[in-house]
């Protein structure tokens, strides 16, 4: 098994963020990262599928020069290897997805793992436009997956809280979403492995962004809100305001 | 024409979603600032009559894709048949719902358009002559504005834009024929597994009842407070959400929750019982209208941002709340 997953270093979730000068994109001062936190059930699937059916987990990631610490962190928790795409870039997930793809066409895959969605820039988009750009199958959202007889059955979560089931013929690409397992740690002899390994680092290859951001802003705040009362006395009270003030019910 | 708005529209049990007319009024909207007018795209079988009615809710036209390829959902079909129509039409933006079925198609649906997305929306205007869409990033902590180098794509976000009055007559439709098939298709659902029967998804409500740590375990000290939210959630027509402690500690399915790394719900009316307001959980639910927390901690964060508070234990709070509402809803 040819194993790739995708791999995106984003904002930490608790990250304060304000737009920077450009007025564009974020201001990065004081910010921390880490792995986009689907990408971690990511690369658990990559990892429990390896170990299930033998084969090579190849983790990649187009990002700036330091990326390739938290990919030396991939390594550690397993991965046989891993490739940075070298970019500075704010890529939207066409030219993100066209730069992986490029790499995953000359690496040969069987599956490739992605997260459903990263927490920055929420797009949600990278794993079906990789499958376009593949040309092959894609299933995103999955909350469940079964590999045998070169096919992966996935189950996901769609609305009402039903679940799809869907048989897609290898090689194919998959989002993962939470519940799908549960990501291990490093392990130390990943990280002794890890110590050692090499990095590839190659220039990405990405093409100019569809989507081209004007400004970004904050979200106008919410205005201050009232404590009704204490206790369950309250309760008819603010059954009042919701009805009279606020006019929901 | 080259102003004109393609609109996507999801049915269900042979009816148009309410999340699909809001994407159709926002579309109209869109369509009447920039001097054209709004298509409504429709796939699925014996819905020629129901398609019809879209005219009410602004469409101009309505194209109608029937066949082998609809008689089973894919999202391979219908993100072919959109790119298909996106030319077809030589439309200025291609929208539809940013629901899960609208999440996985449309993407698909933009890439074979070599087109830009604007995923999860939450407005759409035009500026200068083009569309421009808002959407939230880093967990709602910011917004971007954004414009597409040609066609604009873009999934709006349920329950933010307004749903259309009905108003004026039926739509011509026009069938739409494609050139696949079932054996074309690269996903085709294989079955669907039924969660419990008419629940409601957090994501779609227009009531969110959502349950923290401050509820307790439902296997021991929990178990009645549990049973209290389900029950305000069933009196008002809500759906449960929870944080994702709560999710963690195996106390309420993952579905449920609601945050950052979990369902982005922006509903008319959303309750925190017991839920301290970490700024992973606000980015999920900052979006609702309205904001109530109960909480027993008169510090807790999540009065910062709530419209109504009550200082007080979920376990007396939540029975008062369900008489109340029961009481001003019979
Ligand atoms: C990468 C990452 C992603 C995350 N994503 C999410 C996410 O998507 N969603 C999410 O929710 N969290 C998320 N979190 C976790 C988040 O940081 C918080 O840990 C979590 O939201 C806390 O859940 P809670 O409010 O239920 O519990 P707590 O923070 O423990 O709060 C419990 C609250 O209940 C109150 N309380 C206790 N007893 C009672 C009582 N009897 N009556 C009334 N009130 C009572 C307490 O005063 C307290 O305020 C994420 C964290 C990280 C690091
Ligand atoms: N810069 C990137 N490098 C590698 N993988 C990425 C990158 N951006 C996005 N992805 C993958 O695509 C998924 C979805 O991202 P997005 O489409 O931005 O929501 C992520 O969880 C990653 O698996």
């Amino acid at each position: 098994m040819n194993i790739i997953v995708c791999v995106r270093r984003a904002p930490k979730t608790d990250a304060r963020i304000k737009a920077g000068p450009d007025g564009k994109n974020y201001d990065p001062a004081g910010v921390e990262y880490d792995i986009s936190e689907y990408d971690k059930f990511a690369i658990e699937a990559g990892l429990l599928l390896k170990e299930k059916l033998g084969g090579k987990v190849t983790a990649i990631s187009v990002g700036p020069k330091d990326v390739s610490r938290d990919l030396r962190n991939v390594i550690a928790m397993g991965a046989d290897a891993a490739t940075l795409l070298v970019s500075d870039a704010a890529h939207d997930p066409w030219a993100t997805a066209s730069a992986l793809a490029a790499k995953i066409k000359a690496l040969g895959f069987d599956i490739v793992f992605c997260g459903q969605t990263s927490v920055d820039s929420q797009s949600a988009q990278t794993a079906p436009i990789l499958a376009e750009l593949l040309g092959v199958p894609c299933a995103t959202v999955a909350t469940g997956l079964e590999v045998a007889d070169n096919k992966a059955t996935v189950q996901r979560e769609i609305d009402g809280g039903k679940r799809e089931k869907y048989v897609l013929k290898l090689p194919a690409v998959i989002s993962c979403q939470k519940g799908l397992n549960k990501p291990r740690s490093a392990s130390m002899k990943g990280i002794m492995n890890a110590k050692k390994a090499v990095i590839e680092e190659i220039p990405a290859n990405a093409p100019a962004n569809l989507v081209n951001v004007l400004k970004m802003d904050m979200p106008p705040p919410r205005p201050a809100g009232k404590i009704v009362g204490e206790g369950p006395d309250a309760a008819k009270k603010l059954v009042e305001l919701l009805r009279n003030e606020a006019k929901v019910i | 024409m080259a102003n004109d708005v393609l609109v996507y529209i999801e049915f269900k049990d042979g009816k148009p979603t309410k999340a699909g007319l809001q994407a159709l009024g926002a579309g109209a909207n869109l369509a009447k600032s920039l001097g054209g007018s709004a298509i409504a795209l429709v796939a699925g079988n014996g819905l020629d009559a129901e398609a019809a009615t879209l005219g009410a809710y602004g469409a101009a036209k309505t194209l109608l894709a029937s066949g082998d390829a609809f008689a089973q959902y894919s999202p391979d079909a219908v993100a072919k048949l959109i790119s298909n129509q996106a030319q077809a039409t030589s439309a200025v933006a291609v929208l539809a719902s940013a629901t899960s079925a609208g999440k996985d198609f449309l993407p698909r649906a933009a890439a074979i358009s070599k087109a830009g997305l604007a995923s999860d929306i939450v407005d759409l205007r035009a500026e200068g002559g083009k569309p421009v869409a808002v959407r939230p990033v880093y967990a709602g902590k910011a917004r971007v504005s954004v414009q597409a180098s040609g066609t604009l794509f873009a999934s709006l976000r349920p329950n933010v834009f307004p749903t259309p009055a009905q108003g004026g007559g039926n739509t011509p439709v026009t069938p739409v024929t494609v050139a696949f098939g079932l054996a074309d298709l690269r996903a085709l659902v294989s079955e669907i597994v039924a969660g419990a029967a008419g629940k409601l998804d957090v994501a779609e409500a227009e009531i969110v009842c959502s349950g923290g740590r401050g509820m307790k375990d439902p296997a021991t000290d929990g178990k009645q407070n549990w049973a209290n939210l389900e029950k305000l959630a069933q009196t008002v027509g809500a759906a449960v959400g929870a944080s994702r402690a709560v999710v963690d500690a195996g106390w309420r399915p993952h579905a449920e929750q609601v945050g950052q790394t979990g369902k982005t719900v922006s509903p008319k009316l959303y309750i925190a019982c017991g839920i301290s307001g970490a700024i992973q959980h606000l980015a999920g639910m900052s979006g609702s209208k309205v904001i109530v927390a109960i909480n027993k901690d008169p510090q807790a964060p999540i009065f910062k941002i709530a419209d109504y508070g009550i200082v007080g234990d979920v376990a007396e709070v939540i029975p008062a709340l369900t008489d109340a509402f029961a009481h001003a809803l019979r």
